[in-house]
């Protein structure tokens, strides 16, 4: 068991890291919409979803016969964040008009936004499962859909005996900076700050001259846009989508949120490599099949001794 | 059902738009409490009786073309019902969010196929040993979680239900991925065989129906109802005022877990066959759907709900791939146009204007200048 | 509403409803329909996750019906397709309206190991004689139902042979065998463990959920291990993506495994590259474009009617139905003389002579060993007698 452990530490970690990635630039969509609107939006998995498929019609009409290096490799890695990000955001946004918007404007509790999340979340999967798979690569059915490769797997360095990889590290790298780009953006400007401002107390935004519809359009649209970045790496690494992969990702990356503090942006990072790591490490002892246990049951321990998540809420004054 | 009734009732308000439809049944509600006791009896009676009619073939070929319209009646439509109203308990009465109530019906559907099949336990001690265990792991789950809010508990439970399933998929002691077959049915009762015929379960589900909803009906009258209603409506001066607000929570939880529990031992006896894929999360959000899209914490409403999220799939059975689809755009579009649900009631429906309700409403709720609300949320 | 007026009405409703309620579960029995037609239902996943298998069966047994009903027989078929999506609470109420209100004399299917558990018992009681082209759980066959039957070999047989087939191959110390938690893929896992162990085949497991679409967990465990062979029990969705992230990470053993992953898309989801040489066992025969006789004309004419090459258990699918069409030839139209014929029918059928046990399985049982060649799945022959190319 122990030699297992010693074994698989260090590939396990990796692993970890990369998921944990992923998860985070999940976890920053519901974060940020929950910071504003108290609101669980259940249907950021989707958006996480389109933002998959955005990549993998870019891909597919470049069709890469070979992996590409150098500029070439950096400039199809921009095009296919920038064209994800856009698409996930665009589709975000759209989301918040249609599904929370007009419930917004009725009162509406926010069990009913979570019902109507659920309604949007099973019309955007069954879409993208009748239309948009068949559109794409003709063919019937509920398919999934293969990317090709366009980043070698080829060894950057190595840890101990551990070989990491081109496109593990493109995945923490990009995901670092896009999160750094988003923290320094929700902190240093002048949209940041009303959305910090929403966040906190939203009658006296207003009364400052906040425009609310807009704070939460955007905000939308930066939760929606690193869900798009999100899917941009989630197929670069997996070359692989379909219409269902949303759900547990989007689950992972909710408890990620938890766990790290909701409506915390640097919670939510740490939330997710947290869980990434946890559960690969979880792995080695109890076996592959018990990763979603590992991660809920570590949720529901950390909340019982810190009933906010790690980082705890700070984006927000406490809720009484 | 009550749904029924008051459908009945609203029907001939309907070309006129929904504020008809609302007006419809504020008629009836008047009507309602003003009626005799013996007058109310009657319109039991005849609920009863419609439900009892409602297998009859005539009725079948229109609502469920594609399938046995009696087996759609047990399931899903039956089964829904009592599991929303099991979830009504907790969501609706007491205003907590509980996201993996599929839970507490795998454990029900569990103990009776496990306690059949391996120990040979008659029937109804297995349901009732399924309710038991399932009221257990209510407060197991509760206990340490029922201190959170909101959110936080709606995923901690979401990730309770994903627990029990992976579990349960994992576990060969019960069947792992398998599932346990050969479960058996309940024994005769009054002479009626459970064997392949649905109709038996029907009138079986009919009667765990009534039971269950006379029960919530005590309840929400009692002590206890009211105590949750408090809950609901502001946690903090419930406690003020005395109530043991964590003791009630539990309470609410376990009670809704027993429900929970009962619609998997009925659900079990008639499938013959379980599986850890019969309970998946999705489950636990139909049901949620339907509460909510009938009217939370109004039973009537909840049972309606339950109804047409039940039935609607099946009658439109050939649109195939385009139902879920459908369903998933009807639930936005009736969110949108009435939020408070189909039949809310008349509490709640105040409570939720007042923003108060337990859930609240989102936070950056700021009238703008066509918002037809003119308060904002108080209670943060 | 007077209380007079009220109360003539519920007299009325009640006395309709225990009239209704009387007719509601018995459903009558009046005769499985005119004889110039009888209806033979073919039940599965016709539009679920897992379609691409059942499709081509129902192809397959379409090609026959349809065939047969060309030649003008005295007797025509109906065949009514029932999607179930694979979930046993839709094969429960579609089969009880298959049987109550449609009248169907015979069922092929349900594709679906779990579904044929859920409604085994109702097309038992109802005397419905059902032929599953694709069901492969070997507890099926000990239910002691004596309408059911299958025209493949069960995991039972399928996960030993192709174990068998890997030792005499690769002659391996040390095996490492890797399912998700679905039911089929544990069933096949255990089956090709179990006899890797009898060979005295040192082996190690690991199980994933089917969600999960990143296995690094896995595949650290694999490469630590670092065994001779992996057999994977599972269905291509998965398949795919474990092969390739396997390979990424220069796991370069030889990769094997089941009839769930006999698709052309486990070579899509894991790359050409990736999937060259994987070897896949499955109970199937699936002709090609190269085969003779019977087979090159199934072939044909498969590709003609369903605009597509013959696919997984088509032919099976093809054999199903034509055991219920030699019944009814024989002048057999009620499900009771149907399910009699059954016990002695015998032909050769395209995917393998056609003749049941008494308990429903096969006679023939063979598996056939399939290894992707440039990026195709090319039949090696029967398992017993295959040999691995490269």
């Amino acid at each position: 068991m122990l030699d297992d452990f010693a074994n698989q530490f260090l590939p396990s970690t990796v692993g970890g890291l990369v998921n944990g990635s992923i998860y985070a630039l999940i976890a920053l969509g519901y974060t940020m919409v929950y910071g504003v609107l108290r609101l669980i939006n259940f249907a950021h998995s989707e958006i996480f979803m389109i933002g998959t498929f955005a990549s993998l019609t870019v891909l597919l009409a470049i069709a890469p016969s070979a992996p590409f290096t150098g500029i070439a490799l950096v400039g199809v890695l921009v095009l296919l964040i920038v064209v994800s990000a856009v698409v996930s955001g665009a589709s975000a946004v759209v989301l918040e008009a249609v599904a929370y918007r007009p419930l917004r404007k009725r009162g509406a509790t926010r069990l009913a936004a979570l019902i109507s999340a659920i309604g949007a979340s099973l019309f955007l999967q069954e879409l993208f499962a009748l239309v948009v798979i068949d559109w794409l690569i003709d063919k019937p059915g509920r398919n999934q859909a293969s990317a090709p490769r366009f980043v070698a797997r080829d060894t950057v360095f190595e840890v101990g005996n551990v070989a990491v990889r081109l496109d593990q590290v493109i995945v923490v790298v990009a995901a670092v900076v896009v999160m750094v780009a988003l923290d320094r953006l929700v902190n240093k400007t002048r949209i940041g700050r009303g959305i910090r401002a929403t966040a906190q107390d939203p009658e006296a935004a207003v009364l400052m001259g906040v425009s609310i519809d807009n704070i939460v359009r955007v905000t939308f649209m930066l939760g929606g846009a690193m869900a798009g970045v999100a899917g941009a790496l989630y197929v670069m690494e997996i070359e692989n989508t379909g219409y269902m992969i949303g759900f547990v990702l989007g689950i992972k990356a909710f408890t990620a949120a938890v766990l790290g503090g909701i409506g915390n942006l640097r919670g939510a990072l740490m939330g997710g490599v947290v869980l990434g790591l946890i559960e690969n490490w979880g792995a080695i002892f109890l076996g592959s099949q018990w990763k979603d246990v590992i991660a809920f049951t570590v949720l529901v321990v950390v909340l019982m001794f810190r009933p906010t998540g790690i980082l705890g809420e700070s984006l927000q004054k406490a809720r009484a | 059902m009550k749904g029924d009734e008051v459908t009945r009732e609203q029907t001939p308000a309907k070309p006129r738009g929904l504020r008809a439809v609302g007006h419809g049944i504020d008629v009836a509600r008047d009507w309602w409490e003003h009626a005799k006791i013996w007058q109310r009896y009657l319109v039991y009676i005849a609920l009863v009786v419609g439900a009892l009619i409602l297998p009859a073939p005539a009725i079948g070929t229109f609502m469920s073309p594609g399938s046995d319209w009696t087996t759609v009646l047990v399931y899903p439509i039956g089964t829904y019902i009592l599991l929303a109203v099991g979830l009504n308990v907790v969501v609706g009465q007491a205003g907590l969010l509980d996201l993996g109530f599929v839970a507490f019906f795998a454990i029900g559907g569990y103990s009776v196929a496990y306690y059949g099949t391996q120990y040979g336990w008659t029937y109804w001690a297995t349901v009732a040993f399924g309710i038991i265990l399932a009221a257990v792991s209510g407060v197991i789950l509760g206990a340490p979680t029922l201190r959170l809010r909101g959110d936080y508990l709606a995923i901690v439970t979401l990730g309770f239900g994903e627990i029990v399933r992976i579990t349960a998929n994992n576990t060969d002691e019960i069947g792992g991925a398998r599932g346990i077959t050969g479960i058996p049915h309940p024994p005769p009762v009054f002479g009626m065989k459970f064997v392949l015929d649905p109709a038996p379960y029907y009138y079986l589900i009919v009667a765990a129906i009534v039971l269950v909803i006379i029960f919530s009906v005590r309840l929400q009258k009692s002590r206890v109802g009211r105590a949750w209603a408090a809950i609901r409506e502001d946690e903090d001066a419930a406690e003020l005022m005395g109530v043991p607000t964590f003791k009630f929570k539990l309470l609410a939880f376990a009670i809704g877990a027993m429900i929970g529990g009962l619609a998997g031992g009925i659900y079990a006896g008639k499938a013959v066959f379980i599986e850890p894929n019969t309970f998946p999360f999705i489950l636990s959000a139909t049901i949620l759907a339907a509460v909510v899209l009938g009217g939370s914490g109004n039973l009537p409403g909840v049972i309606l709900g339950a109804f047409l999220i039940g039935w609607l799939p099946e009658r439109f059975r050939e649109f195939a791939d385009f139902r879920i689809l459908v369903f998933g755009g009807v639930l936005v579009l009736m969110m949108a146009l009435r939020p408070e649900g189909l039949l809310p009631s008349r509490r709640r429906k105040a409570e939720l204007h007042e923003g108060t309700g337990g859930m609240g409403t989102m936070g950056a709720e700021v009238p703008g200048p066509d918002a037809d609300v003119s308060t904002t949320e108080a209670a943060k | 509403m007077s209380g007079a007026r009220l109360g003539r009405v519920l007299a009325l409703a009640a006395a309709s409803s225990l009239a209704l309620a009387a007719c509601a579960g018995g459903g009558g029995d009046s005769g499985g329909g005119d004889a110039a037609t009888v209806k033979i239902g073919f039940m599965g996943d016709l539009t679920g996750e897992n379609s691409a298998i059942v499709i081509p069966p129902y192809n397959g047994a379409k090609m026959a019906i349809d065939e047969y009903n060309a030649t003008n027989p005295k007797v025509k078929i109906d065949l009514i397709k029932y999607d179930s999506q694979g979930k046993s609470d839709q094969a429960t109420s579609l089969i009880t309206k298959a049987i109550g209100s449609d009248k169907i004399v015979a069922l092929i299917g349900p594709a679906f190991s779990g579904e044929s558990k859920a409604i085994g018992g109702t097309l038992e009681e109802s005397k419905i004689p059902n032929i599953s082209p694709s069901a492969t759980n070997s507890g099926l066959a000990s239910n002691g139902w004596k309408y059911w039957h299958r025209v493949v070999a069960n995991d039972n047989d399928q996960g030993p042979d192709v174990a068998d087939f890997l030792v005499k191959a690769k002659a391996p110390k040390k095996a490492f065998v890797l399912s998700d938690d679905q039911e089929y893929s544990v069933g096949l896992a255990e089956a090709v463990a179990k006899k890797f162990t009898e060979k005295g085949v040192q082996v190690e497991t690991d199980k994933f959920s089917k969600d999960a679409s990143d296995y690094s967990s896995t595949v650290t465990k694999v490469k630590s291990a670092n065994p001779d062979v992996i057999f994977f029990g599972g269905y291509y969705a998965q398949g795919g993506r474990l092969l390739k992230q396997l390979r990424d990470n220069d796991v370069k053993t030889l990769f094997a495994s089941g009839d769930g992953s006999l698709d052309a898309q486990l070579v899509s989801g894991a790359g050409e590259q990736a999937a060259e040489g994987a070897v896949i066992a499955c109970p199937c025969n699936i002709p090609s474009a190269e085969a003779t006789g019977e087979s090159k004309k199934f072939f044909d004419n498969y590709k003609k009617s369903a605009g597509s090459d013959p696919a997984i258990y088509s032919t099976e699918g093809y054999d199903a139905a034509t055991a219920f069409i030699k019944a009814v030839q024989d002048g057999k139209t009620t499900s009771e003389d149907i399910n009699n014929f059954l016990t002695s029918v015998s032909f050769t059928g395209i995917s393998k002579p056609i003749k049941f046990k008494a308990n429903g399985e096969p006679e023939n049982n063979s598996i056939f060993v399939y290894q992707v060649k440039g990026g195709v799945l090319k039949l090696l022959g029967p398992s017993a007698d295959a040999k691995l190319e490269g």
